[in-house]
């Protein structure tokens, strides 16, 4: 494994080998790429996340660089009904540029809106929302990122001060005495990072596993606790309340670093263990296990992941935990704390930058004045002349095309026609545009609707920076240029906004835009003033806050002080509510959503690589043999699984890792599998997190 | 609209939080007769063994915002002509509706030595939190302790006192302990269990008289025995305190009756928790207390006028360290099946009774890993496994295993090896046939073992395997 690539720009001379990182997960896998006469070649490369490790999706990723589905032409439909047909880039540009000034003549700046992607570069991040608000003048961009990490960052804001997924390096976790594991199934979602759950068994370390299915990842642990859906809030408070009536608390940091803890006493003394058992099924033995391998050692780690943030309370469930933490004393205690695993590519990045409704760059407030100042300056206008907030993504999307919502929508890196929560809907709200514009690289569900697609670039054809799960920013770093017909993300923008009105000329390079986050982000939260290109590539990448360039970046946050007015990190009491939707005598089971090992996301990408299709050819319904007796259900039967909102049809996989009285099903696939026809759209009020995780139906068999 | 809340014990205090969370522009106005903050009755016994302080057991409550929390103020009557509520200190206090939280008292056995007006020294309920700090001061330099009634809270005093170091012994007038949740196989382990953990059990007799002077509490029992301790633990039970109540004319029988929308016999008055009685019965357990408290703020919030306050079935949790007991339903009685298990010497035992598949009752007490979900097949009513094995083995039993210890040998071509990458043991042997000798070379060529790295071993062997083989099969 070799790690001598040079950075590449685009305009630099082409090397016949790059060092980047894989263009899927929050772990960003190093790997190097290789031009060679059959096409492109993965290695994995020994970074510090993945060390030398890369899943089946990494080692494919290449497949869809020469795909024949790739896209390379514009697409445009002429009329609604009508069939996509390939045009030349000025004339679908022209046609967007006419139909958007049209929206905006018609209903004003508000009537257009941008649904971005936690896949897209920081840079790429960053036009858009500077696009949106100073070319376009809307309030209204969100992005697919408020589906993944919104609930754990509204947690994380409320109770540290600042965002960062983890707040210590990866490495950490391999020197745990004790992690727990809460809604997370890294064994599938990124597998590369279990090198470090292995160092830390291999060190004697105990791994804790909450989660209601018995995962790949649970099957290793020492503990599985396997409460029902929703309950993690209880269970978490329980925990502290064990840890209060064991004396096992940390009351000389609750005293000097915290403030709030009182309530949060008071809150807990109502969870004894005996009633949470009987909410979440979780023994009260179990329970006690769990607090006392967090409390009774030196280094203790909590992370959450989708299973406990994607909930109609998921910032509250985060919360919890946050709280278990502090009280614990584990935030900014060497190699403990509390962190998540953020899902998507530049999950972390891409939250930082101004895709968010309420946001600006360097994660700070649209709705704080000196914030709009700094940001107006940078971008060189008026302050009055930025938008507002705009509306977490689902409310967004529920919007288009209504009385009062949206009329025209781009979107960019994100297929919500397979993601979002109760899709059909949101099918049909995209339906309802005047104009919906999709740059992809691939005919995605959402671009199968679409008015005009624009085909991009993809991740082996860019430059630019990714942020990790670690807070880590990193460089992707192009092989080859981009087919002929394919343009950047970057050049749409810009080429957009040289046709709106204004005629504002936007940089195309990612350097230069990189350059200009730099300045927009100093002085915000996540502050990248001091991180050049060149410090990335000499260091192994740069963690932020990092606001001068010649001074030290922050692998761990929080030693000294919390990034709060007063430095003290913030309780906060928070209380169980059931799921949105209980179940009933017409709905009797809980549905759960999530991944498998060989699909990413809405499966857009991943569903066309043969070999990942081999391994996860389709959707399923996972159940328990009870239930399946019950159903009179054989393996791969196919079953309905029935909601209030829509129904999915796959084939039954029977398996005693579930619970009997909740199936599972994956999110990767379109059509009649499509799990999100069935999900709930409540939203956590805090963050506008969907509550993915759980909803009622009913199962037959079809 | 006004609101008045008599009582700020778990039940009023939780009441006040609900209506308080709710919202409106109600006046609500909490009357607590104890001069300190809400506190959770169910950490007293922590309090008792010194794990925690009293700060520790206090709840949250709201003040303020349409809250007017008065501590230390008593209600002496109810005025329901005037609707108002008088307090020791005479105010008057208007209410649009009533709510009566007022809990219950430590009943005091009717034996020789003891007044129920004032307890001699050495000898406490077990109730409040002001027993509680008689306890412990008495507790303070003592050696002996005897608890009366080994009932569940009787119980988890003791297990409280025992671990303060103090020599404890329960007292019972019955034939086992907690009988009206366990059987006599149980009661049996559960002694037994309790010895191992510095509490001794005396059963079957009834005490007969108490006598106290200022350094010795003796208990004289029917059987002629006399004990001495340095402090008795009075735990026989309780009675709800219908005082208020009665004195204003509600019906009372055992608690304050109340239907389904928690409404006594007077419409502008409900009661709820302990001092409530609920289809014939007073509930005495702070989980129906919570619920009702939520139904009443829901009504008088005006956010669910249907809501109804629907009883679910106890269940008894009795867990300290080394002692783990669940009992719920009544698994001795009624139609259907019986599963026991029985292991004495380990000090676990399991009784569980099914009616169709239904989980109708159970005892479990010691190691069972299943508790959890026979807690909720209890509670939700859901089927049970069709192997009932899974209820007293728990997870242990029928998951699949964490690691797979067949050898390579016997492994099926198409077992996938490497989840990471999606290698078979087929995959593998293909690729040492195809020429492949070394863990690294196969790993190279097939991927395996480059994700997780977990499956890294089983790649080490299969290879150690085929070449073990190679050598055997090629002739030399």
């Amino acid at each position: 494994m070799t790690d001598g690539a040079h950075a590449a720009t685009r305009s630099g001379v082409r090397p016949r080998e790059a060092a980047t990182h894989c263009p899927y997960c929050a772990l960003q896998c190093g790997m190097v790429l290789r031009a060679t006469g059959a096409g492109v070649e993965v290695a994995p490369r020994d970074f510090p996340t993945n060390r030398g490790g890369l899943c089946q999706k990494g080692w494919t990723a290449a497949d869809l660089l020469d795909h024949p589905d790739r896209l390379t032409t514009p697409l445009l439909r002429d009329r609604p009904g009508g069939e996509l047909r390939p045009a030349g880039w000025d004339e679908a540009l022209d046609r967007v540029a006419t139909a958007l000034r049209a929206v905006r003549q018609r209903h004003g700046p508000d009537a257009v809106a941008v649904f971005g992607g936690g896949g897209l570069t920081n840079e790429k991040a960053y036009a858009l929302g500077r696009f949106a608000r100073v070319s376009l003048g809307t309030r209204h961009i969100d992005y697919n990122g408020r589906w993944c990490m919104s609930s754990a960052a509204a947690a994380g804001n409320r109770a540290f001060g600042v965002d960062r997924g983890l707040p210590f390096p990866l490495a950490d976790l391999g020197r745990a005495d004790t992690l727990l594991l809460v809604g997370a199934n890294p064994a599938e979602t990124m597998p590369p990072l279990m090198r470090h759950l292995a160092d830390q068994r291999a060190r004697g370390g105990r791994l804790i596993v909450v989660d209601p299915r018995a995962t790949a990842t649970a099957r290793q642990a020492d503990l599985h606790l396997q409460p029902l859906p929703g309950t993690d809030l209880a269970v978490a408070n329980a925990l502290l309340h064990i840890a209060l009536t064991e004396g096992w608390l940390d009351r000389a940091y609750i005293d000097t670093r915290t403030t709030g803890f009182d309530e949060v006493r008071r809150t807990v003394a109502g969870y004894w263990p005996a009633e949470v058992e009987r909410l979440s099924g979780v023994p009260v033995a179990d329970l006690e296990a769990t607090a006392r391998a967090l409390a009774t050692v030196d280094r203790a780690v909590i992370l959450t992941a989708r299973g406990a943030e994607q909930h109609a309370k998921g910032v509250d469930t985060v919360t919890a935990l946050i709280n278990l933490a502090l009280a614990l004393g584990l935030p900014g205690r060497a190699g403990s704390g509390y962190g998540c695993l953020t899902g998507q590519g530049n999950g972390q990045g891409g939250r930082e930058h101004g895709q968010k409704a309420d946001q600006l760059p360097g994660y700070r407030r649209i709705d704080d004045p000196a914030a709009r100042a700094h940001v107006a300056r940078v971008w060189g206008v008026d302050p009055a002349t930025l938008p507002g907030p705009g509306v977490p993504a689902y409310q967004l999307l529920d919007s288009l095309g209504t009385a009062s919502g949206p009329k025209a929508l781009l979107v960019f890196g994100s297929n919500p026609v397979v993601s979002a929560p109760r899709a059909a809907r949101i099918e049909s709200r995209l339906r309802d545009l005047d104009l919906l514009v999709v740059a992809d690289f691939l005919r995605s569900e959402t671009a199968e609707l679409a008015d005009v697609v624009l085909p991009v670039a993809q991740w082996a054809e860019e430059d630019g920076t990714m942020t990790n799960l670690e807070g880590r920013v990193l460089r992707r770093r192009a092989l080859r240029e981009p087919p002929a017909g394919v343009r950047t993300d970057l050049e749409v923008i810009a080429g957009l906004a040289a046709r709106l009105p204004g005629a504002e000329r936007l940089p195309t390079d990612p350097r230069t835009v990189f350059e200009e986050l730099r300045l927009a982000s100093a002085g915000g939260p996540a502050d990248y003033a001091g991180i050049t290109w060149d410090r990335i590539d000499a260091d192994n990448g740069v963690f932020w806050p990092c606001p001068d360039s010649d001074g030290p970046d922050r692998p761990r946050l929080f030693a000294d002080r919390f990034p709060t007015p007063d430095g003290r990190a913030r309780f906060h009491p928070v209380t169980h509510r059931p799921a949105a939707e209980p179940v009933c005598a017409e709905y009797p089971l809980h549905l759960t959503t999530g991944r498998v090992l060989a699909q990413y996301q809405s499966g857009t990408q991943t569903r066309r690589v043969a070999a990942l299709r081999r391994a996860a050819p389709g959707g399923f319904v996972e159940l328990h043999p009870e239930l399946a007796a019950r159903l009179g259900a054989a393996e791969g039967d196919e079953l309905r699984v029935v909601s209030r909102r829509g129904e999915l049809c796959a084939p039954a996989r029977i398996s005693p890792a579930i619970r009997p009285d909740t199936v599972f099903t994956p999110f990767h696939w379109p059509g009649a599998a499509r799990a999100n026809s069935v999900t709930n759209d409540a939203v956590d009020p805090v963050s506008g997190m969907p509550e993915f995780k759980i909803c009622a139906v009913r199962v037959e068999r079809a | 609209m006004r609101v008045v809340i008599v009582g700020h014990g778990m039940a009023g205090s939780r009441l006040a939080a609900e209506l308080h969370a709710r919202g409106g522009d109600r006046k609500v106005t909490v009357l607590g007769a104890e001069p300190h903050r809400a506190y959770n009755r169910i950490l007293l016994s922590t309090l008792l063994a010194g794990k925690i302080t009293e700060p520790d057991v206090e709840l949250a409550e709201v003040s303020g915002q349409g809250v007017d929390l008065r501590t230390g103020v008593t209600a002496v009557a109810i005025d329901r002509a005037a609707r108002q509520v008088r307090t020791a200190d005479g105010d008057r206090i208007p209410y649009d509706h009533l709510v009566l939280a007022t809990g219950a008292r430590a009943v005091v056995p009717p034996l020789p030595g003891l007044d129920p007006a004032g307890l001699p020294d050495r000898v406490a309920a077990f109730r409040t939190l002001a027993d509680c700090r008689r306890i412990l001061a008495t507790a303070r330099g003592a050696r002996r302790a005897l608890v009366l009634g080994g009932g569940l809270l009787g119980l988890e005093a003791a297990r409280g006192l025992a671990a303060r170091g103090l020599d404890v012994t329960v007292v019972h007038p019955t034939p086992w302990l907690m009988e009206r949740q366990l059987d006599a196989a149980a009661g049996a382990v559960l002694a037994d269990t309790l010895a191992g953990l510095g509490v001794s059990t005396v059963l079957g007799v009834p005490a007969t008289a108490v006598t106290a002077d200022p350094d010795r509490v003796r208990l004289d029992l029917a059987d002629g025995r006399t004990l001495a301790a340095d402090l008795l633990v009075l735990s026989c039970g309780v009675r709800p305190d219908t005082a208020l109540a009665t004195a204003a004319g509600l019906t009372v029988q055992r608690g304050i009756v109340v239907d389904d929308r928690l409404r006594t016999s007077d419409p502008d008055v409900s009661a709820i928790g302990d001092c409530a009685q609920h289809d014939g019965v007073p509930t005495g357990l702070v989980a129906p207390a919570w619920a009702q408290a939520r139904v009443v703020a829901r009504l008088l919030s005006g956010e669910e006028p249907t809501a109804r306050y629907r009883p679910r079935p106890a269940v008894t949790r009795l867990k300290a360290a080394g002692i783990d007991l669940a009992a719920m339903g009544d698994p001795g009685a009624g139609p259907g099946e019986e599963l026991v298990f029985s292991d004495a010497t380990r000090g676990t035992y399991a009784r569980l009774r099914i009616d169709g598949d239904r989980l109708t009752g159970a005892i479990l007490l010691g190691d069972n890993p299943a508790v959890g979900t026979v807690v909720q097949l209890f509670d939700r009513g859901g089927p049970v496994p069709a192997d009932r094995r899974s209820l007293l083995l728990g997870r242990a039993f029928g998951t699949a295993p964490a690691t797979s210890s067949t050898s390579p040998a016997l492994m099926p071509d198409g077992a996938t090896v490497c989840q990471c990458n999606d290698v078979s043991k087929g995959a593998l042997v293909a690729c040492w046939r195809g020429g492949a000798r070394t863990v690294d070379e196969v790993v190279a060529a097939t991927r395996a073992g480059t994700g997780c790295g977990g499956c890294r071993d089983a790649v080490a062997g299969l290879v150690g395997w085929l070449a073990a083989a190679d050598s055997v099969a090629v002739p030399g």
